[in-house]
């Protein structure tokens, strides 16, 4: 085995060594009756070359950008990434090292994760952000939590237009912690409804949770929510699952936003199937003790020269048990350095062009498709790059006809609202050329004939 | 002796904000093919203030050269105690950025994504067969989020028998995710005393009806297997309890023995850890789970299941638990897991067990005779000594710091908790006998140092770029970004 040095020789001489005869009197401390008595059932081994072949053979039966022409969105987005990044990220010293505990020998992830704090606050209008969550929907779940410690409230109000699996996946870590959730609905421009939020907002309420854009691509009124929010005490969280759109859009912080938790797969991060991705956790100074997740700090050492280490770690599970902020030990590391570098590599004009880009190409196919005859648009509201598309038949068939010209035309809509059965949800980015929207919104228009 | 550990040319670099230049660019786009739009004015930004303006070549050179400042697993040993820090496969690489695997959108319709699915189910299956369960789902991102599926399904469980129950039993060696991931189920957390291995009667002590479950890791942080596992789990399910395992340590056992033969209902394995995948530097690791039959209805949904059309991703589950995150797991690292277990076999997992318990009793028995080794029972794939032994007034930090001068990663310190000044060696399978050899003339060495030269310690690390760094100054006036 290519990866176990060991020949018969080095055995015997470290059985020597320890004192036994055989390997297998290592494991008498195990009981003979938990012992497994046949070998494992598992598929033969392969040689390198074979297991590749096997692996593209695996490869080969999943639609991707290069198959077909990609209008999905709805959390995970078709961005273009540099080379740079898998070059620079496929250092071994960076993906094959373990969390900076040692900071001596680990300055390189830890001043790379202090760079990522910085653009994530620089982009987000926030005072401080974590060094990364497992993703959107799971740092959405950690904001709850971590707005329901620090007001001691135990009601969370939640906007219906918010993605619907970071509302499930709210749900889930809310389960057995008597926090009520509330869902407060959308209106007629696919925007969360101000005044049903007014109605339910009181003086229980711990958090209101927007999406900016929403999982329609609306994008949200944050600057009105803030203070009917802020009104009652409560703090208001945005949660951004296409965070390229903060290269265009006023920050959360400017518009008065307490907490964003948002999903950093735009950064240069692989779709690769929906994992691993980036969540993004970024605050007030206010709520700077009660985060989630590990910080990097910037000081010194004994010689004066400037060095990073991970800091206040008295929040964290590995100091402080049951009482944690957070159960996270484990997070993005290698995702937050390939979000750093495409951050870096786009700087401030790169992020703001890629946003008008991501915008322009999303209103052209939608005025395109909403000229079409079967189709129109529901939601009124201003969109970044995606919108919903309500067609006068069944979305599946639609769907599928597009297909048949390797087009991934869009997300049904009728599996997460009630109702919408004959809507789905359209993404734009910039690696859509105006040739392949024209394709896509001819094919629509196909379809009636 | 001749140490790894030496100096040699290491470049200084800012931090890349100070690099900036304005007018520098970054990035290609194509040129826009559509009319521009432009939102109202009130809903846009200035740009973004402070972020960098920096060339391609900048941006190559910062990061070449903050990597030179990392350790990691290609550069030598390290025998971090519970972290598996085993060498991490080329060729799992590779196949993650296979265009097909790496490119895929996780909405794409399941018949488009047969591949990605099927990888799923086979990575499954792989699993349940290897620790013993019924049903694994790989939704969770990372061990602790697996812990948290776990004690959830675990306490959805008791609320479908009718009663939750208040309590959770976790002995004192366990890792601080346990009783964090207890509470975040609204269980009250019990510590309880071990003494090195858990006994059946301090367990039957501490049960009772209000107690939902007993959390366990196996082999323990000690690297000591709970002989009375069998009994442990006999006794919890005899009072309507459930058996957790952390499983951590899962490196000990492929193929040897499986916590669902124990009488355990519910595991997390860190494929980041017992399967070769790399850690990133931090993250992202995956923590699937496995489950017995009885908790499978309350898994995380969706669950990739295998039908008459196909692979096929299951949502219809009244009793799950709901989702854990967005989408299905960390794809890439399942990918990077399967191609490990494909290319290592059943008798290649079994081998790189027992060679990680050797090398483990191989380190013990070298330095055993200088070091506090404070639990003497069988080591399975770590061993945990104490500084109690060190002169010169030297602690653990002391010789954790003088071990990088010499060219090693330190072992993992004071933890477990139970050990007052722990050094917790793990050094994992894929070390040959030479580099043992030399990590242990090196801690020997040190040992040395201590009684003959203690200020090589205290001053210690001076090979490295920066010397030690002043934490307290750093959580006292926290600077937590650029400029701020």
């Amino acid at each position: 085995m290519r990866y176990i040095p060991h020949t018969e020789e080095d055995i015997r001489q470290m059985l020597d060594v320890i004192g036994v005869d055989a390997v297998d009197d290592l494991f008498t401390g195990i009981p003979a009756d938990v012992r497994l008595q046949r070998p494992m059932n598992l598929a033969p081994a392969l040689a390198e070359g074979d297991l590749l072949r096997e692996f593209k053979q695996l490869a080969r039966q999943n639609a991707t950008a290069d198959s077909h022409l990609s209008f999905l969105g709805g959390g995970a987005y078709n961005h273009f990434i540099p080379a740079v990044i898998d070059q620079l990220v496929s250092r071994s010293e960076f993906y094959t090292a373990y969390t900076p505990y040692q900071p001596e020998i680990s300055q390189g992830t830890l001043q790379a994760i202090f760079e990522y704090q910085t653009l994530i606050c620089q982009l987000t209008g926030m005072d401080v952000a974590n060094a990364s969550m497992y993703d959107g929907a799971s740092a959405c779940a950690e904001a709850v939590l971590m707005t329901a410690r620090a007001t001691r409230r135990k009601k969370v109000l939640i906007s219906a237009a918010l993605h619907p699996e970071y509302r499930e996946t709210v749900a889930t870590y809310c389960r057995y912690l008597d926090i009520e959730l509330v869902t407060i609905p959308f209106d007629a421009n696919g925007c969360t409804d101000l005044s049903a939020l007014e109605d339910v907002l009181d003086k229980d309420v711990a958090a209101m949770i927007s999406g900016y854009p929403n999982f329609f691509g609306v994008i949200e009124d944050l600057a009105a929510q803030a203070p009917l929010v802020h009104r009652c005490g409560a703090r208001l969280v945005a949660a951004v699952a296409e965070p390229i759109a903060l290269g265009l859009l006023k920050s959360p912080g400017e518009l008065g936003v307490d907490i964003v938790a948002g999903e950093g797969q735009s950064f240069g991060i692989p779709l690769a199937f929906g994992g691993p991705y980036l969540g993004f956790f970024a605050a007030r100074q206010q709520d700077l003790r009660s985060m989630p997740g590990r910080l990097v700090g910037a000081t010194h050492d004994k010689e004066g020269r400037r060095g990073f280490v991970l800091t206040l770690s008295t929040r964290e599970q590995h100091i402080r048990r049951e009482k944690a902020t957070s159960n996270i030990c484990s997070n993005e590391g290698l995702c937050a350095l390939m979000a750093t570098i495409y951050l870096s590599l786009m700087g401030k004009a790169g992020i703001r062009e890629v946003a008008v880009q991501n915008l322009s190409k999303a209103e052209y196919a939608r005025r395109a498709i909403a000229a079409l005859d079967g189709f129109s648009l529901p939601f009124a509201g201003p969109v970044f790059n995606e919108f919903v598309v309500e067609a006068s038949e069944s979305v599946e068939a639609v769907l599928a006809r597009l297909e048949q010209q390797d087009i991934l035309g869009g997300i049904p809509l009728g599996r997460y609202f009630e109702g919408m059965a004959n809507r789905f949800l359209v993404c734009v980015t910039e690696q859509n050329s105006k040739a392949e929207i024209d394709v896509l919104v001819a094919a629509l228009a196909g379809g009636g004939q | 002796m001749t140490t790894l550990g030496t100096s040699g040319l290491i470049l200084n670099e800012k931090l890349m904000f100070e690099h900036s230049d304005p007018g520098r660019k970054g990035y290609s786009l194509p040129a826009l093919d559509v009319p521009e739009v432009a939102l109202p004015a009130h809903l846009v930004r200035d740009q973004v203030a402070g972020f960098p303006e920096l060339s391609e070549v900048d941006v190559v050179r910062h990061f070449t050269r903050l990597s030179t400042w990392n350790y990691g697993v290609d550069s030598g040993f390290y025998p971090l105690g519970s972290c598996t820090m085993k060498y991490n496969p080329k060729i799992n690489e590779t196949v993650a950025r296979l265009p097909g695997l790496a490119g895929s959108h996780p909405m794409t319709p399941e018949h488009l994504s047969q591949g990605a699915l099927k990888l799923m189910y086979e990575l499954q299956t792989a699993l349940a067969e290897i620790s013993g369960f019924s049903a694994v789902t790989l939704q969770p991102a990372a061990g602790a989020h697996g812990e948290l599926a776990g004690m959830l399904m675990i306490r959805a469980w008791h609320e479908a028998q009718g009663n939750p129950r208040t309590k959770v039993l976790i002995p004192d060696t366990a890792h601080g995710t346990n009783p964090a991931s207890a509470t975040l189920c609204g269980y009250a957390v019990v510590p309880i005393a071990s003494d090195g291995v858990l006994s059946a009667q301090t367990v039957a002590a501490h049960m009772d009806d209000e107690v939902a479950a007993l959390m366990v890791t196996n082999p323990n942080t000690l690297g000591l297997f709970e002989a009375e596992i069998r009994e442990i789990c006999d006794i919890v399910h005899a009072k309507g309890g459930l058996v957790y395992c952390d499983g951590a340590n899962l490196n000990a056992l492929m193929g040897i023995a499986r916590p669902g033969d124990m009488g355990i209902d519910v595991m997390h394995f860190n494929l980041h850890k017992t399967f070769a995948t790399p850690h990133g530097g931090g993250g992202p690791g995956a923590g699937p789970v496995g489950v017995t039959e009885i908790l499978a209805p309350f898994m995380p949904v969706p669950v990739v299941t295998s039908g008459a059309s196909g692979y096929e991703l299951h949502f219809e589950r009244p009793q799950s638990i709901g989702r854990m995150r967005s989408f299905f797991g960390n794809f890439g690292v399942l990918v990077r897991a399967y191609a490990y277990i494909r290319t290592m076999g059943a008798a290649g997992l079994r081998h790189a067990s027992e060679m990680a318990v050797l090398n483990a009793n191989y380190v013990r028995a070298r330095l055993e005779g200088t070091f506090h080794l404070p639990y003497l029972n069988r080591s399975l794939h770590e061993v945990v000594f104490s500084d109690r032994d060190l002169a010169g007034g030297c602690h653990t930090l002391d010789l954790a710091k003088r071990l990088i001068d010499y060219g090693y990663h330190p072992p993992t310190i004071y933890f477990p908790l139970v050990v007052k000044g722990a050094i917790m060696i793990e050094p994992t399978e894929t070390e040959s006998l030479e580099t043992l050899d030399e990590f242990c003339e090196a801690m020997l060495a040190i040992a040395g140092e201590a009684r003959d030269n203690p200020e090589l310690l205290h001053a210690a690390p001076v090979r490295t770029r920066i010397r030690r760094l002043d934490e307290t100054a750093a959580a006292r006036n926290p600077r937590l970004k650029w400029g701020g």
